[in-house]
Order: structure tokens, then C-alpha cells, then sequence
């Protein structure tokens, strides 16, 4: 009998060890070569966002810290940056327009910061003005606390929802047993506030005692992608797992997204965290990635350039070098497929007011797809 | 009789001292690794992996790395700075970026005493804070 349970457990540890994974069902086939590429800005680091000014000119962040406005092929570096805490995956990050930007002219982005309580940094977001190629009437809207040192998952994407609140992520921060799953930190959530900081009076959190009011889901690893849906309005993230483990989201107001309770990823290392990828009151992923493809940016299609994309959702891969390309039917992922493949680490990626694609390649620059006719 | 006691308690503390000072030396070194296997699963495993071995074309090894081990001050100039353009390690080229990564010159120390000496690497001699403080770009 005494033999028989030490066999037992030790069936099982071979078993936890080598942790079976589910591979993704779908995989990402190669493209019938149905587009051009044509890199429109070139000479970038790695381009982690990227947005278009009304005269159709162009500011993209650099994670080393530098915002670049390039127009009709110029480069000007802007000046009047806030502090920027270079580390790690830390430095600035996103940015984005306001929706009413023509009339009130304020921008959006989000960096890495040490302002505040502690050692190390944080993720920020900040508004400010562009004047004469540099910033002004700056304005800290919201700072993650507490700071660390540690290099990891600062999320970072912000987008405007059709009703003008802005929606933004933060990462775990590497610290995935404590940030994730307790609405007293910062930290594994997606946050929602009105355009000048605020705190708006719905939010799901605002009544819970010690709560970071505004957060608006929780349970996430490290959103590095974010859109709104052009159809519902709705907004959509994408996650890094560990190995294994990448999400697609919808968000919706108080949901637990699961990390690390449930996950279908396992540890780099190859041992298991959890045991589970459902639990009640626990949001399933719309779609997971095993592997994982390490995905950033992401953006869903509806301009009419792009007859047999309209609809399907982008997705950067870090990992493996592409863009990803989503169909969807009843809400489910039917098909994926790699788009500008071997080009280098994708980053970013948005429709332009034109309607064309703009994928951001880390070492390449920015990237225009133009569909063969 | 008192003299030749004397002689040899001198010679005892002496060896006693020399005895803590080698452990300390280790201790140090020993220390110094497990700080950098910190600072590697934070801020390089998603690139190397978790033991070293790099991905093909894309991010080369560090396990067994020739360049690691022969290029002791280029690497740790890549840590510090951030490497750039081609490189040949073990045979097979890299023509990719590493952006720097904002350590301070202790955890740089720390990474490469990691580095250095896991994954069948070996390494006698501590990478020192100073001997990084004194790299230059
Ligand atoms: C974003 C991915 C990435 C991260 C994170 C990263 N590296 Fe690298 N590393 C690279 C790439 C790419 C190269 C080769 C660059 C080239 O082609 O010139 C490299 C080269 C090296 C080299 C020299 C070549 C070799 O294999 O011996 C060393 C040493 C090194 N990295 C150590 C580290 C350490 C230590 C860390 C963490 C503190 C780290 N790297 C983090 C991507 C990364």
C-alpha cells in the first residue's frame, strides 16, 4: 500500500512537471500574398505607439524615450517630455489623441515614471498640448503606485471609448500573487477615467472600501494591446501569458479576467502555477494562444480598403515576427494568418485616417500595408 | 617556552584570518550569483530563456556562449549599453538589437556572475561593481 502511493505521487509530479498544455486548435497559416508593404517612416527602435495628427502627419513614441513627429518625411524630436524611467520593459510608452482633439488639441500617453512612493517606477498616464514642437500645460492624470524595481509588465494602452472615457492597462508589474487579483493595488488591471482624470461616479469599484477606484476589470497579466471595436464600441485587449497562455478580452465593467487563478499558460521554467483555466466568476478569453505568440497592438479592421479583412482583428507577435490576422464568426476565432511575415518584432499596429494599415516594427519603422489590386 | 606559544597563536590567527577571508570572498561571489538569477528571470529570460539557450537566429544563447565567455568586457558592455549589429556567437550569425536595459553597474555585475557561471558556464573571477563602473561606451 505504502508503494502504491509513492507511485502514485510520483505519477503525479511527472505529471505536474511536464504540464500538458492544450495547443491552440487554430494556427496561423502562411498568407496567399494578397498585399504590399511599404515602410513609410524608417530609422525606429522600437515604435511602441503611434498616432495620426489631423494633418495626417505622424507621433510616435520610442520606448527609449524620445516622441517623434514626423511629417511629409521629417523627423522633430519634441521637447519637454516628463521624466521617464528607462528599465527594463519601462520607458514611454503609448499614445493617443483625444476624440475632440481638433477643438481642445489635448494628446495622451503613457510612460514608465519613478514620481512618487518607493524605489523604481511605475506606469503614468499624462495629457499635455502640442506647441511648437514641444509640450506643454502637462498634466499627470494618473500614476500607478507603489514604484519597483522590477522590469516587468507595465501595460500601457489607451484608447477612448465612443462615450469619451479613456480606457488604459497596467501590467502586474511582475508581482503576479499580490497586484492582480486585490483591488487595493495598482496593477493586472484595466482602468477607466473621464478625459481630464477624473474618477467617474459608476465606475464598478468606487464603493468598495480601500478600492483603486479606477480600475474597471481585474485579474490581467499585461495588456500591451487595446482597441475599440468600430462595430459595438466595445473595448478589446490583448494579454501576454506566461508560456503559453496569451488572451484575447472583452472588457467588461467588475469582471476578474482570472490571472493567476486561471491561466492556460504554465511558467517559463516549464512547471505549472495553476491547475485550472475556468472558474466561476471568472471571465473565459474570447481566444488563447498556446504557444504563446507574445503579442502587442492590436486593431480591428473597418475601412474599405481591405474588402476580405473588414471586421477581422490585428494582432502584433513579438515572438514570431508578424502581424496575426483574426477572422471571427459568432464571436469565435474560425481562422488566423501571418501577415508581413520576417519583417521583425511587431509593436504596434493601427488603421490611419486613410483607411490603410500602420503596423509599428521594432528596428524596421513603420510600416503601411497596401492590398495588391 | 611563552615565547614559542605566542609564535604559534600568531600564526593560528593568521590562518584563521586568511581561512574567513576566502569564505567571505566566496560568500560574496555566491551572493552576488543568486542576485543575478534575479535580475536575469526579470529582465532577460523572456529573450534567452530559461536556461540560456537563446532562440535560433533571433536571440543568441547565452548557455555555452563563446562570446560570453571569451568577451567578458563586450559583454558586459552590451548589458550596460545595449548591443547592436552583427555578432558571431558559437558560429552562427546575429545581426538583431538588445536595448539597454537600465540596470544599475551592481545588477550588471550580478547578471553576468549569473550568466557566467549556470548552464555548464564557467567562471573563476567575480565581475566586480567597479570593473563595470570602469567599462565605457
Ligand atoms: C528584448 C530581447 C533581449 C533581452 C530582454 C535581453 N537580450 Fe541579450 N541579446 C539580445 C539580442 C537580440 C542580442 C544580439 C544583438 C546583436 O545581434 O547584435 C543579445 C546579445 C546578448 C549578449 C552577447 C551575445 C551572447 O549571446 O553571448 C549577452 C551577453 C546578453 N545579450 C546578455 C543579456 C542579459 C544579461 C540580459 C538581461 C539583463 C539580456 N541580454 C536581455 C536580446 C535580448
Amino acid at each position: 500500500m505504502k508503494h502504491f502511493t509513492s507511485i502514485c505521487i510520483a505519477i503525479m509530479i511527472t505529471f505536474t512537471a511536464c504540464a500538458q498544455q492544450t495547443e491552440s486548435t487554430i494556427k496561423a497559416e502562411a498568407p496567399p500574398q494578397k498585399y504590399e508593404s511599404e515602410v513609410v517612416v524608417s530609422g525606429l527602435s522600437i515604435p511602441w505607439g503611434f498616432t495620426f495628427l489631423p494633418d495626417n502627419s505622424m507621433l510616435i513614441t520610442e520606448k527609449a524615450g524620445e516622441l517623434i513627429h514626423v511629417k511629409d518625411g521629417k523627423k522633430t524630436v519634441i521637447e519637454g517630455l516628463p521624466d521617464i524611467y528607462v528599465r527594463g520593459q519601462g520607458g514611454l510608452l503609448d499614445i493617443e489623441l483625444h476624440p475632440d482633439y481638433k477643438k481642445n488639441g489635448w494628446l495622451y500617453f503613457s510612460y514608465a515614471s519613478a514620481e512618487g512612493e518607493g524605489q523604481g517606477g511605475n506606469t503614468a498616464i499624462m495629457r499635455a498640448k502640442l506647441v511648437d514642437a514641444k509640450l506643454t500645460e502637462k498634466q499627470l492624470l494618473y500614476k500607478a503606485g507603489p514604484n519597483t524595481r522590477r522590469g516587468q509588465h507595465f501595460g500601457s494602452r489607451i484608447v477612448f471609448d465612443n462615450n469619451g472615457y479613456l480606457f488604459f492597462s497596467i501590467g502586474d508589474r511582475g508581482n503576479r500573487d499580490v497586484n492582480p487579483q486585490d483591488m487595493t493595488k495598482d496593477g493586472g488591471k484595466i482602468y477607466r477615467i473621464h478625459d481630464d482624470g477624473r474618477i467617474p461616479k459608476d465606475n464598478p469599484f468606487v464603493a468598495s472600501e480601500g478600492a483603486k477606484t479606477a480600475a474597471y476589470s481585474y485579474g490581467h497579466r499585461n495588456p500591451q494591446g487595446m482597441t475599440k471595436d468600430p462595430k459595438t464600441g466595445a473595448i478589446w485587449t490583448n494579454e501576454h501569458g506566461p508560456r503559453g497562455g496569451d488572451e484575447i478580452n472583452i472588457i467588461k465593467p467588475g469582471k476578474n479576467y482570472g490571472w493567476p487563478i486561471i491561466s492556460y499558460g504554465i511558467n517559463y521554467s516549464g512547471t505549472t502555477f495553476t491547475d485550472i483555466t475556468a472558474k466561476e466568476g471568472m471571465e473565459q478569453p474570447l481566444f488563447y494562444w498556446v504557444p504563446s505568440i507574445a503579442p502587442s497592438g492590436m486593431a480591428i479592421v473597418d475601412s474599405n480598403k481591405y474588402p476580405a479583412w473588414k471586421g477581422n482583428v490585428l494582432v502584433g507577435s513579438l515572438k514570431f515576427q508578424y502581424l496575426e490576422r483574426l477572422e471571427l464568426k459568432k464571436g469565435k476565432v474560425v481562422k488566423r494568418e501571418k501577415v508581413l511575415e520576417g519583417m521583425g518584432r511587431v509593436r504596434s499596429v493601427k488603421q490611419g485616417p486613410d483607411g490603410f494599415i500602420y503596423v509599428g516594427i521594432e528596428n524596421v519603422g513603420i510600416v503601411k500595408i497596401i492590398p495588391s489590386k | 617556552m611563552k615565547y614559542r606559544l605566542f609564535y604559534v597563536l600568531c600564526i593560528c590567527s593568521g590562518l584563521i584570518t586568511q581561512a574567513q577571508k576566502e569564505v567571505e570572498k566566496k560568500s560574496s561571489f555566491a551572493k552576488s550569483i543568486e542576485e543575478g538569477q534575479f535580475i536575469y528571470e526579470d529582465f532577460c529570460m523572456n529573450c534567452h530563456l530559461t536556461n540560456g539557450e537563446g532562440v535560433a537566429k533571433t536571440f543568441p544563447p547565452l548557455a555555452k556562449s563563446d562570446y560570453l565567455m571569451n568577451k567578458r568586457e563586450l559583454s558586459i558592455k552590451a548589458i550596460k549599453f545595449g548591443q547592436k549589429g552583427e555578432i558571431v556567437v558559437n558560429g552562427v550569425k546575429y545581426n538583431n538589437v538588445m536595448a539597454p536595459l537600465g540596470l544599475t553597474d551592481q545588477e550588471i555585475a550580478d547578471v553576468m556572475n549569473y550568466i557566467t557561471t549556470s548552464w555548464g558556464n564557467i567562471n573563476k573571477k567575480m565581475v566586480t561593481k567597479a570593473e563595470v563602473s570602469a567599462i565605457e561606451q
